[in-house]
């Protein structure tokens, strides 16, 4: 045997070469069977950049189902309320070039208002909810958590007597940026103050 | 004594502590009106007690804390509640706050108070509890609660007590004052919180810029066992890392607390309203505040009731309105500006600078980074400014991060050595704001999803309970239809034929009937077939049945006026007529029997 592949190295190197393929073939055979990754994880990543708000606008029914369409190839652009942070960041993560939004971005967070007097009770919007952030029963007066209300405006279209509205949500106060040096005008520069 | 050690940079801007150290603490004349806004402190803000109108008596609470890490309020002095309503409040925003007001009665009529002079008996809860009752806020400017931080867990062993004396900011000298005046209460305040803590070691860290002061205490610890540490002037040797930095060479690790290092560090005008809260059962109604500025005539520091407006104090130092630039509240180095003297002083107010332009003029417009790395240098937390900036200007939050920008003490000497004047403490402000601000929204997305997927959850659920429900019944339906229909199996052969119940058996029974008598054949047929009198007896209910049956409807279509209704009334006339042959016939039946 060893003086056959002694003397045909052609054979002994196919032999080899064989002998490796197959050894490397049932390694990854065996990794692909023992380490399978169950879902794609990309689909996890992906919808932790977007905004949760369930609000629907995207075309799917969720934020899981549109991210799971952008794992499948679906445009990055779809997101209003996660506006341009959330393309960006999409765009990174999948490393394409970032698209302009595809609709119009609110840049003012709204809650749901229920104007309670109004409210008939019919438990309409509470099924429209996407987070069921809305409490109440049938022929009860319903109202909004403000707290857990995402702002998606699903509620507001199927309530019989239209006494839903969006109201936006006051921001407290927090430390500004300062303007950029470049702002100031040439006849400011000389003495103006930056602004607080 | 061991040799200091030092905290990395520091710098050394003009002390300016001079002008208000010439006069002794003056008390501060009752004001017209006192407005206690009801947040004062770091934490939830106090939830107020009183009603407008109220009287209240001094040191009578006025608002509770409202959660564990909060502080009671409580009225300076004697007065009537005038109102609880938005007011300006001393904080960057220019902004209103919640505020409680009162119109002071001018008597200084005091609530009973709780003193307890044998406090060395006291439990440590008991204690803590008075100290909270107090509303004793950190009086060095953050203003957390005392009885919180006081209060450490058993786990955590404190082996060192810092009391912060330094003082490094330029033209403070409230706690320099205090120190001088009243450095035996100050060593009472220790004592009681050397009594809660039980640490090893006790060390005042002071500036050298203060020599009255330290010769006071000195005097006043004698050999008590706590440590008067003289420092050099340095700022911000003040800062807590970093006087716990310079006293024990320790330091206190990123994102931790000193109580992770075994060091509790308090302020001395903190210590001074312990010893008043415990020994003399006085709450926190008044502090110490210095009052300077070249626009003040006289420059001095107050012991002033909280809720004092500011424009009350200035008037008392002489402010001249006109060549005053700005108010800043706090030092020149930490401290804001606010757009209105109506503020009060609240309990962490030390300092009201009124400076004229020439004395403290505004900032030139900021310049390019010139990457000089003077910033670097001076930076007390070994952060690196010159990055920070770059990546604030960038809104690259992961990196500012990781470049430990929650690190950064906001003490404005990188922005006090910048030569091209960038505002730099403000953009670590704002991105400190902003990278809060988006961690809530992080976590209210992460809510959004948790709470959606639960909905997923429910709905899926429900759905499958109500599938499982059709199901169920669609079962028991078909079981009963099954039984039914065996049931009915079972019992046909031996029920009888019910003749009016069906008119089509009926008829065909009458007809074979009928065939049976006209052959006259005297078959099996004929012999079960019922005799001529039952048979038109039958036929006379049948078209009764059948003609109340065709009226009820005919009347029906004529009320709903639908078109079948003359159809309908031909059929009633009929079905008449064919029972009235029918009864014939069977008078006829009745006749021949």
């Amino acid at each position: 045997m060893i003086d056959l592949l002694a003397q045909h190295p052609l054979i002994a190197a196919s032999g080899a070469l064989l002998l490796l393929g197959a050894l490397f073939g049932a390694v990854l055979g065996y990794a692909a069977v023992r380490f399978r990754v169950e879902g794609n994880p990309i689909v996890d990543d992906i919808e932790n950049l977007l905004p949760q708000t369930q609000c629907g606008q995207c075309g799917y029914p969720g934020c899981r189902p549109y991210a799971e369409a952008i794992a499948e190839g679906e445009a990055i652009n779809r997101c209003p309320p996660g506006g341009e942070d959330t393309i960006n960041a999409l765009a990174e993560l999948l490393n394409v070039e970032p698209e302009p939004l595809d609709g119009e971005v609110n840049p003012v967070k709204m809650v749901a208002y229920i104007r309670e007097a109004e409210c008939i009770g019919c438990t309409k919007c509470l099924q429209a909810c996407p987070v069921d952030a809305i409490v109440g029963a049938a022929r009860f007066m319903h109202t909004v958590m403000a707290d857990e209300c995402t702002g998606c405006d699903l509620c507001v279209e199927p309530c019989p007597v239209d006494c839903i509205e969006m109201r936006p949500v006051a921001t407290p106060w927090q430390w500004q940026r300062p303007l950029p040096p470049e702002q100031l005008i040439a006849t400011d520069r000389h003495s103006s103050e930056v602004p607080a | 004594m061991k040799p200091l050690a030092t905290f990395h940079g520091g710098i050394h801007p003009p002390e300016n502590k001079a002008q208000s150290t010439v006069l002794p603490i003056a008390g501060a004349s009752l004001p017209d009106e006192l407005v206690l806004p009801l947040s004062q402190h770091i934490g939830a803000p106090a939830r107020p007690c009183v009603e407008p109108g109220q009287q209240v008596l001094k040191g009578e609470c006025i608002a509770t804390a409202a959660t564990a890490i909060s502080a009671p309020l409580h009225a300076p002095t004697s007065g009537t509640i005038s109102a609880i309503e938005e007011r300006p409040v001393p904080h960057p925003s220019g902004g209103t706050g919640l505020c409680i007001v009162i119109r002071p009665d001018g008597e200084q009529r005091w609530a009973p108070r709780h003193a307890c002079a044998a406090w060395q008996d006291l439990p440590r809860d008991q204690l803590l509890a008075q100290i909270r009752a107090a509303g004793i806020v950190g009086l060095g400017g953050a203003g957390f609660p005392t009885a919180v931080k006081a209060g450490t867990r058993p786990d955590r062993i404190i082996d060192t007590l810092i009391i912060n004396a330094a003082e490094c900011e330029p033209y403070i000298t409230a706690d320099d004052m205090l120190m001088r005046e009243r450095a035996a209460a100050v060593v009472s305040g220790i004592e009681i919180l050397r009594h809660l803590v039980q640490p090893a070691t006790i060390l005042i860290g002071i500036e050298d810029n203060k020599p009255e002061a330290i010769a006071a205490l000195q005097a006043a610890t004698g050999n008590s066992g706590i440590q008067v540490v003289t420092i050099p002037t340095l700022y911000p040797s003040g800062g807590e890392k970093q006087l716990i930095k310079i006293l024990t060479a320790r330091e206190v690790p990123s994102g931790g607390l000193p109580a992770d290092i075994g060091v509790l560090c308090q302020n001395v005008g903190t210590a001074v309203a312990i010893h008043d809260a415990v020994v003399e059962g006085r709450p926190l109604i008044s502090r110490i505040t210095t009052v300077t500025g070249a626009s003040c005539q006289q420059p001095r520091n107050y012991e002033v009731l909280i809720g004092t407006p500011v424009s009350h104090l200035l008037a008392l130092a002489g402010w001249d309105a006109k060549r005053c630039d700005r108010l800043i509240i706090g030092g020149p180095m930490m401290g804001f500006s606010v757009p209105d003297a109506a503020v009060p002083v609240v309990k962490t107010t030390n300092c009201i600078l009124a400076p004229t332009r020439e004395e403290l003029p505004p900032p030139p417009p900021a310049q390019a980074c010139i990457r000089c790395g003077l910033c670097a240098e001076a930076c007390p937390a070994s952060l690196l400014p010159q990055q920070l900036y770059w990546f604030a200007r960038s809104g690259e939050h992961d990196k500012l991060e990781a470049h430990h920008l929650f690190d950064c003490i906001e003490c404005g000497a990188c922005s006090y050595v910048c030569p091209s004047s960038i505002p730099l403490v403000q953009y670590y402000r704002a991105s400190k704001a902003e990278i809060r601000h988006k961690q809530r929204e992080r976590e209210q997305a992460e809510r959004a999803r948790q709470r959606f997927e639960a909905r997923q959850e429910r709905m899926a659920r429900e759905a499958a309970e109500r599938e499982a429900r059709r199901q169920a019944r669609a079962a028991a339906a078909a079981a009963a239809q099954a039984a039914k229909a065996r049931a009915d199996a079972e019992a046909r052969p031996e029920a009888p034929i019910q003749p009016a119940a069906d008119p089509v058996q009926a008829a065909i029974e009458r007809a074979r009937a009928l065939r049976a008598g006209q052959t006259g054949d005297s078959s099996a047929a004929s012999s079960t077939a019922p005799s001529p009198r039952q048979q038109a007896e039958q036929k006379v209910s049948t078209l009764e049945a059948r003609l109340t049956k065709a009226r009820k409807r005919h009347e029906e279509a004529v009320a709903g006026g639908e078109k079948t209704a003359a159809a309908l009334a031909s059929v009633v006339e009929k079905l008449e007529q064919q029972l009235a042959a029918a009864r014939a016939e069977l008078e006829t039946t009745e006749e021949q029997t």
